[in-house]
């Protein structure tokens, strides 16, 4: 199941040249550039970790596409994410970030249903990649 | 939330020109203007603007042939700028980054300028995150590596600084549309630096050598860095900055133009003394602006024989 989450998620992945425009985009707009990592892919998880700095000062998207290919060649078999944080006031929040990586496999969530009181029911989505411990999710 | 249109992916693919108008490139470029502002603002270095001019046409024929699918690697532009402080290496550095930027072999055309000691670490660890952060930060630009040879100590078999060479020798092959290097310094300490450097030295295509100025250029250079800086000298001024420069010369620590923007930056210094304790009533523009002979026979230079000391 195709996880969609952040921008551009209901389309094919972006290629090489899109990310590098995004990114570009976003540095143009002094927006401040990072990426992040995860093997957890819960739609309310919003800890994933972080590969190196936030870019600051560099003028160019290869910048940032040289540390996505770092981080791929660690974590190519994660969900990897671009994330644009926009420092200016009145904002001091990310403006857009959009996955840039993901598994080769997705098996999606599994739907629990809990019957509590009253013929009441909570739900619980859990991705099934998490039933096996952190950093042996994926392939 | 403001949504960036998925961007420029696809150019066009412009039709294959049949021809190219290599004039016209010149002008619409830009190239023409950057060539024509270095040759003015820049005093003396001909075989450094020839080189410039040479490199400039290179660029110019080889896009016109990417264009008509002649060519397709992006050709090596890292360069070697040799010569002794002071020669205008950093100077003209700006300039050649505007000139690629314009050129569209970089996409920036910002430069950035190191030393050994922004690529190189103190410990264990340190160099190879150290390098890639000033990488990044060249991005799209030049990066402009002072003194390069510090880079390499044979003496030192543990030395990091093999791991920024190594770092740098990947990124200027691999990433070649990425970013240009320039490696500075001293003409024979950089030839040392290549013969055991193999792999830089491959790499780089374009050579140029700085010449040092000659005693009228620096005059020339002095004339122009005090006219930006709306000043003037009065004709005993210009020949004592002339006898000035002679000696200078023959000092040790003598660099070039440097030299001579620190002595009219002491010049000035002096010269706002003196009206401060002559000046006996209102002063006007001219009296402000100029710079006369003791402002600079007050330097030391002149009390110190030739090859004597540290100069002030
Ligand atoms: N040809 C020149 N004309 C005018 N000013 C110059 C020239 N060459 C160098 N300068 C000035 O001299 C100073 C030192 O030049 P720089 O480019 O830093 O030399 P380098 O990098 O070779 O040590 C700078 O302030 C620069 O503006
Ligand atoms: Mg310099």
């Amino acid at each position: 199941m195709r996880i969609t989450q952040g921008a551009f998620s209901f389309l094919p992945d972006l290629t090489h040249d899109q990310i590098r425009a995004q990114v570009q985009y976003c540095i143009d707009n002094k927006w401040a550039v990072s990426l992040e990592f995860t093997d957890e892919p819960h739609p309310r998880n919003t800890y994933w970790d972080m590969w190196g700095h936030p870019m600051f000062d560099n003028p160019d998207a290869a910048a940032l596409m040289m540390e996505l290919n770092a981080c791929r060649k660690i974590y190519g078999d994660r969900y990897i994410r671009v994330v644009a944080f926009d420092s200016s006031h009145g904002w001091e929040s990310v403006k857009l970030s959009f996955i840039v990586n993901r598994p080769a496999e997705e098996p999606g969530y599994r739907l629990d249903r809990q019957e509590a009181a009253g013929r009441m029911i909570r739900y619980t989505t859990r991705p099934y990649a998490a039933d096996r411990p952190a950093g042996a999710r994926y392939g | 939330m403001s949504a960036p249109a998925l961007a420029e992916t696809e150019v066009p693919q412009n039709a294959v020109p049949a021809a190219i108008d290599l004039r016209g490139e010149f002008e619409t470029s830009g190239v023409k203007d950057v060539l024509a502002e270095l040759d003015r603002e820049l005093i003396g270095l001909a075989p450094v603007k020839r080189r410039i001019r040479e490199t400039a046409a290179l660029l110019l024929v080889e896009r016109a042939r990417r264009r008509m699918g002649l060519a397709h690697e992006t050709p090596t532009l890292h360069m070697s700028f040799t010569g002794n402080p002071g020669t205008g290496k950093t100077t003209v550095a700006l300039r050649m980054a505007d000139l690629l930027h314009r050129l569209g072999y970089v996409r920036k055309g910002h430069l950035v300028s190191v030393t050994r000691d922004d690529l190189v670490g103190q410990y264990i660890g340190h160099t190879a995150p150290k390098t890639k952060e000033i990488l990044k930060k060249a991005m799209g630009g030049v990066l402009f590596i002072d003194e390069a040879y510090y880079l390499y100590r044979p003496e030192n078999e543990r030395d990091y600084g093999q791991e920024a060479i190594e770092i740098l020798l990947q990124v200027m092959e691999n990433q070649r549309d990425d970013l240009v290097v320039i490696l500075a310094g001293y003409a024979q300490r950089m030839d040392r630096f290549f013969e055991s450097n193999p792999g830089f030295r491959s790499r780089i295509a374009h050579h140029i050598d700085f010449p040092d100025y000659s005693d009228d250029e620096l005059l020339r250079i002095a004339e122009q860095m005090l006219d930006q800086q709306n000043y003037l000298f009065d004709t005993k001024a210009t020949t004592a900055m002339a006898d000035y420069i002679a000696r200078r010369r023959a000092q040790p620590h003598f660099a070039n133009a440097r030299s001579i923007r620190n002595a009219l930056d002491r010049a000035r210094l002096r010269q706002a003394n003196r009206l401060f304790e002559s000046a006996k009533g209102p002063l006007d523009a001219k009296a402000l602006s100029t710079i006369s002979a003791e402002d600079i026979t007050a330097s030391r230079v002149f009390a110190r024989k030739p090859g004597e000391g540290e100069s002030k």
